[in-house]
This record gives structure tokens, sequence and C-alpha cells, in this order.
């Protein structure tokens, strides 16, 4: 059985909670505001380095990328996101040489898994944090990653780690 | 004596201004036809106004709570949201249910409807601005706002679904409860006025609202008035029949379109219908704030237009109830009866008594003051 005391007590209690509940909401209306805005926002975006959006082919500044046309990225690819398309051509002492004519990537196939960059021996590609990748239509998800025109680099000592900072990858795009 | 002050903000104005005209050149009849038919139009266009912006209001504090920006993309600061929305809202396909009960399921939302704008022809929006002023206006808003509770309960009953049932017993419930402590507190501001006229009750308060005159009897019926209003309007921590993780929508589950739009209106109007009999009850109407004795100070205060205090107080009130709204955790319906029979109806019987023996001792504060 309540008393008559424990009733009061519960009710003023129970009203001196509530101002509490209230005073702590009316601190939490003056507040700085947390939104962020995300078309105004590009410039202070801050997106991990290690997000994946979209895989590249870095071309340096002779236009010649890393890519040995191996394969090795295609058949490790999951979901056929991936095509490479090879010629064959002639060197000068006469030698035949397979080399890469199209390396067809597929935005909308691709489950950014990672493996095709974990995999490639050669480091020629990457994934970059570009993730604005929305169009109107499918056919423009499908890209060349090498460009008009490029060959294959000579090969140099390079880092072993495939993840350049991100002020290389600005510099590569 | 208030009327000699110069007001040429005041409605009094055109209203008057409007009557002489028609009636000059009309007949009696035709002359008083279209005063009705303009008051109804206006009317409805104040109710559909009101409910955008008291939506766009909501959104916005509802954000700044949440440290969130709100609405900010249509129009400066987002101010055409609820426009769009409402534009939205008007085309969208009405969804025919197909073992619904016809007949009641599309009478439901009219109910919640017509008891609400029934409620607000009574309301003094300001100076002369009442559509009706009845004698009995306190029990005539009492009574004609309880009839949203049958639009509630058909749409449940009608639905045909468990949820839409589940949720309007319990909004049955809560509306039956919290209408008794809503209608005793008014109980306790008529025995201090001895008027239900809202007219009347607004003139007697010119010098001391009724928070202030009643004192603590006062006090306590404003705050049991607050609560079991907020509870009425189905929001904040009383949104039981809504609970949206138990009972997906409550009542207007299974109601898409206009029809859904016309529970979203009355829901928000049956705010603002809350706050305004508050208002004019508790807080003096449209009554600007005077003070006896302190008569350029009270000139001052009258160069403000009535709608414009009107709207301030129940302004205050409105946002009162979405602070309440989004600080206190949702009740449980155990809980939200235990409230009310255990403690708001007990303090308000209490305090009906209090306010009777203040009132005939001559407690109140203008009778000792």
């Amino acid at each position: 059985m309540r008393t008559f005391k424990q009733y009061t007590t519960d009710l003023f209690g129970g009203i001196k909670s509530l101002l509490t509940g209230l005073s702590v909401t009316w601190k939490e209306l003056w507040t700085k505001k947390v939104t962020r805005q995300y078309p105004e926002n590009r410039d202070m975006l801050v997106i991990s380095d290690r997000f994946r959006a979209e895989l590249v082919m870095p071309h340096d500044e002779n236009n010649e990328h890393a890519c040995t046309a191996c394969g090795i990225c295609e058949m490790n690819c999951p979901n056929g996101t991936i095509q490479v398309i090879t010629k064959m051509t002639e060197t000068e002492d006469g030698k035949k040489k397979k080399e890469l004519d199209r390396y067809i990537y597929d935005l909308g196939m691709c489950t950014f898994c990672n493996l095709c960059v974990i995999t490639c021996p050669s480091s020629a590609i990457k994934f970059t944090n570009h993730f604005e990748n929305a169009t109107f239509t499918r056919h423009k998800l499908v890209q060349q990653l090498n460009h008009e025109g490029s060959k294959l680099g000579v090969k140099k000592k390079e880092p072993t780690s495939s993840r350049p900072s991100p002020k290389e990858k600005e510099k590569s795009l | 004596m208030f009327q000699s002050y110069s007001q040429p903000l005041e409605f009094t104005n055109l209203t008057s201004w409007l009557d002489a005209a028609l009636r000059e050149n009309l007949p009696e009849f035709w002359a008083v036809f279209i005063e009705l038919a303009l008051v109804g139009v206006v009317l409805l266009a104040a109710y559909a106004v009101l409910a955008m912006i008291l939506i766009y209001v909501e959104r916005k504090i509802t954000a700044f709570f949440q440290a969130r920006i709100g609405p900010n993309r249509v129009g400066k600061y987002g101010i055409f949201q609820t426009v769009a929305d409402v534009l939205k809202i008007l085309i969208k396909e009405i969804i025919q249910i197909n073992k619904v009960d016809k007949f009641l399921f599309y009478a439901a939302p009219f109910f919640m409807i017509v008891a609400s704008v029934l409620t607000f022809g009574a309301i003094p929006f300001g100076k002369s601005l009442q559509a009706v002023d009845f004698n009995i206006g306190v029990f005539y808003v009492t009574a004609v706002s309880s009839l949203g509770i049958i639009g509630v309960l058909l749409a449940g009953w009608s639905s045909n679904n468990k949820y839409s049932m589940i949720g309007a017993m319990r909004s049955g419930a809560q509306f039956v409860s919290y209408e008794l402590s809503a209608g005793f507190a008014l109980m306790t501001m008529v025995v201090l006025s001895g008027t239900m006229q809202f007219s009347e009750m607004i003139e007697n308060q010119a010098y001391c609202w009724n928070i202030f005159n009643g004192h603590i009897s006062s006090l306590v019926a404003f705050v049991i008035y607050l609560i079991s209003g907020h509870a009425e309007t189905n929001r904040g921590p009383f949104d039981l029949p809504e609970a949206e993780s138990e009972l997906t929508a409550g009542y207007h589950t299974e109601y898409s379109g206009l029809q859904f739009g016309f529970f979203y209106l009355a829901e928000y109007l049956n705010m603002f219908i809350i706050a305004s009999i508050a208002a004019t009850v508790f807080l003096g109407g449209w009554m600007p704030l005077q003070i006896s004795g302190w008569e350029g100070f009270n000139q001052l205060m009258w160069y403000i237009p009535s709608y414009i205090w009107f709207f301030g107080k129940v302004g205050v009130l409105i946002f009162l109830s979405l602070w309440v709204r989004w600080s206190f955790p949702r009740l449980r319906i155990d809980q939200l009866l235990n409230l009310e029979w255990k403690y708001l109806l007990p303090i308000n019987l209490v305090n009906i008594l209090v306010m009777v023996i203040l009132v005939l001792t001559g407690l109140t504060l203008t009778d000792l003051f």
C-alpha cells in the first residue's frame, strides 16, 4: 500500500526530473548545428583514403601506364566487371608481344571488393575516392581506363605499397 | 474605453467597413448571406495556411532541437517546403483498398477535419475576429473537439487492419481519459471567470490574466490543461496510437494521399487549437498585456494589433508543446493511463475545489488588490 507521502514525493520527483529533461533539451536547442550540407561543402569534405569509389589506371606525364595486360585482374574479378582486351604488336627486334589495347571497367557491375587491385602484379590500377559517379544512363558507367594512345611504361623500382598517399593520387589523376 | 485608442491595424476597421458597404447596396438577406460565405471561405483558407505554417515551424524547431538545420532547399530557409509537400500530397493517388468498409473508411478523415474546423470557428483570433461567439463557448469547444475521436475510431475499425484497430483503440482510451482532465481544467477557469463565453472571458482578463488571477490553482490547471491537451493531439510523448515500431502508423496506416493529408492536417490544427484555447482561457487571448494604473504602458501595448498578441501567445504555447515533444520518451499505455487516472484527475478535482474556495473567499488577485 502506497502512502500519501510516497505519492507526493513521487509526484514532485517526477516533476523535477521532467524539468531537468526540459532544461537539457533547451540547452541542446542552442548548440551549434552539426549538419553538413553536401554539395556546398565539397571543398572541406573529408573522405577516408581507403574509401573505394572508382577504379582508375594511373598514367604518368608521358601517357604511360603500368598495365602489362596479364589479365589477372579480369580473372580475379568475381562478377566480370573488368575486361582486358589485348593486341599483338611487334617490337623493333621483331619479337611479338602482347600489349594492352583497351581496359574496360563497368562501374555498374563493380562490388568494390578490391581483389583486382590486390592481385595486380604491377600495381597498374587503384581505387580513388572520387565518389560522385551518378549518371543518367547505364552505358556511361562502362569506362575505358587506359587513355587514348597510352603505352606500357618502363618498369621502375617502385615501393611495394600499392596505396600511394592521397597527394600522389591527386597528381596522378 | 479600449475602443477609444487608435488602432489602424485592427481587422475591425475592415470588417465594419465591409459590413456597412454590403448593407448599403444589398438587401439584408443577401448581405448576411455574402458575409457568412466570406467568413466560411476565410476560415477554411486560414485553416489550410495555418497548417502549412505549423508544419514548417515544427520541422524547423524539431531540427534545431536535434542540432540540425531542417528544410532549407525549397526557397530561402526552405519556407516553400510545405507548399511543395502539400502539392505533392494533393496529386498523390488515393489507393483503393479491397477489404475495407468503404463508407466508413472514406468518412473517417472528414470527421477529423470537421471536428477541428468546427472548433476553429469558435476561437477568437483577435478583437471581434471570431466567427461564432457562443455564450457557452468553452463547453462548445470541448464538445465539438471530442468529435475527432470518432474519426480515429472509425478509421481504425474500417481499415480492416489489426494495427489500425489497436492504434485506434489506444487513441480512444487516451482521448477519453485526457478529455476529462482537459475539461476539468477548463472548468476550473470557468469557475474563476464566471462565464463560458470566450469574449467575456477575455474582457475579464484585461488587467490580470487568469493564470495570475487564480495564482496556484490557475497554474496547476494550466499545466494540467497543457498536458492533457498535448495528449489529446496524439503527439509527443503521448503518440502511442502511432507507435511506429509497434503499429506501423496506427489508425491511419491504410490511408494514402489526400485522406492521409486530412489526418495530418487535423493533427497539426488540433495542436494549434489546444494552444489557442489555452492562450484564450489562461493568458488573456488577444488582450494585450496591461497593468492597471500604468496608462502610458497600456496605451503602448494597445498599438500592437490584437491578432499579433493572440498569435504570439499561441506561438509560445506551440513552442512549449514542441519542446515537450522532443524532450521526453514515449509513455507505455499503462503509464499513460496511470498518469491520467492516478495523478492528473485527483489533482484536478482537488484543484477545482481550491479554485472554488479561492473565488468564494475572495483570494484571487483581482479581489486582493
